[in-house]
């Protein structure tokens, strides 16, 4: 799976650490939710780690994304209409 | 995976899709897409040339700051020596306000460098990817009939319209915040402007405007500790010690 950390670049997932994202994701979504603001942030730092933790694209190589995850420098505020429903990744 | 929800994913994946029906000939929606990608390359290098400029004005700004409060410390000194406690606190005030100020500075500074840092990065990945997209047509113009050459081209369209639009939000975000800190930064010149420190003298009884601005973010802790420390260093060192000890001179210092 390929995702794209917005305004970083974009990482080639595998598709353990895809369903691991999706995870956070979930969680992610709870903690926006409940108004946790630290444990948003807590979850959100762990998401954009396992994403640089893949290798990223090369420069010739220009794909899709499949995933988009928001900037890094993203606020508690802005998160409340990103990490909703069923978050960045669907399930 | 289709259904992101992300407001950010939308805005990206809607930018691009704006950017290939531009034109309904794939060749065109190339020409145009080459065209784009080669502005935005302009845009982010006079973005980065604003964040340095922001960057630098803020870093004058520590200067004049750090001067004002070695002179506001030294003037609070010679009020408090000639007997003038009130002259001293407002003084004091100032250079808490001042000093408050700088931290801000600190992290708005070491914010404007990341900027740059990201922005310059950025701009090498997108050239890197306009480079690619160009030879990339190429050699798909070359090896495939044209219908197979439309998909493939307008696939790598795709990617590099993503990639322009993510450049675009990057420029944006650090364009807002650039924005914010100089906002910021001409609000604090004002408040300096205004508050003319070379005229403490002329401050009496009542305050002015800058005075009740400033108190709002001074810790009236810090400045009664410094007076006090103050009070004790002077009292120590000189021999006119006892009239320290009176509180509130009977002048006042009002004109």
């Amino acid at each position: 799976m390929i995702v794209r950390i917005a305004t970083n670049g974009q990482y080639r997932l595998s598709d353990d650490h895809a369903t691991k994202l999706n995870e956070l994701d979930n969680a992610a979504v709870e903690a926006v939710d409940a108004g946790d603001e630290a444990r948003f942030h807590e979850l959100f730092d762990q998401m954009l780690e396992l994403v640089r933790g893949a290798p990223p694209l090369d420069g010739d190589e220009l794909e899709e994304s499949d995933v988009i995850l928001p900037p890094p420098d993203l606020t508690f505020e802005e998160a409340g209409s990103e990490f909703t429903g069923e978050g960045l990744i669907p399930g | 995976m289709a259904g992101l929800s992300g407001r950010f994913s939308t805005m990206i994946k809607a930018k691009v899709s704006k950017l290939l029906d531009r034109a309904e000939d794939p060749s065109e929606t190339l020409d145009y897409s080459y065209e784009k990608q080669l502005e935005l390359l302009q845009n982010v290098k006079k973005g980065i040339a604003d964040v340095v400029t922001a960057k630098k004005r803020l870093q004058l700004q520590t200067q004049k700051h750090e001067q004002a409060v070695v002179k506001l410390d030294t003037q609070a000194r010679q009020a408090l020596s000639a007997g003038n406690e009130d002259l001293a606190r407002v003084a004091l005030e100032r250079k808490t306000a001042i000093q408050n100020e700088l931290q801000g500075l600190d992290q708005q500074v070491s914010e404007l460098e990341n900027q740059q840092q990201q922005l310059t990065d950025k701009e090498k990945q997108m050239r890197a990817r306009i480079d690619a997209f160009r030879s990339k047509k190429e050699v798909i113009k070359a090896q495939y009939s044209a219908a197979e050459a439309q998909v493939r081209i307008s696939e790598a369209a795709s990617g590099v319209g993503e990639e322009m639009a993510d450049v675009g939000l990057a420029m944006q975000r650090a364009v807002d915040k650039t924005e914010n800190m100089k906002a910021r930064a001409g609000a604090v010149e004002e408040l300096e402007a205004a508050g003319t420190f070379e005229d403490l003298t002329q401050l009496g009884e009542g305050k002015d405007d800058i005075d009740r601005q400033l108190e709002q973010f001074t810790s009236d802790s810090q400045v009664d500790d410094e007076l006090a420390k103050m009070k004790a260093e002077l009292g120590a060192g000189s021999s006119g010690g006892g009239q320290l000890e009176a509180g509130k001179p009977e002048g006042g210092g009002g004109q």
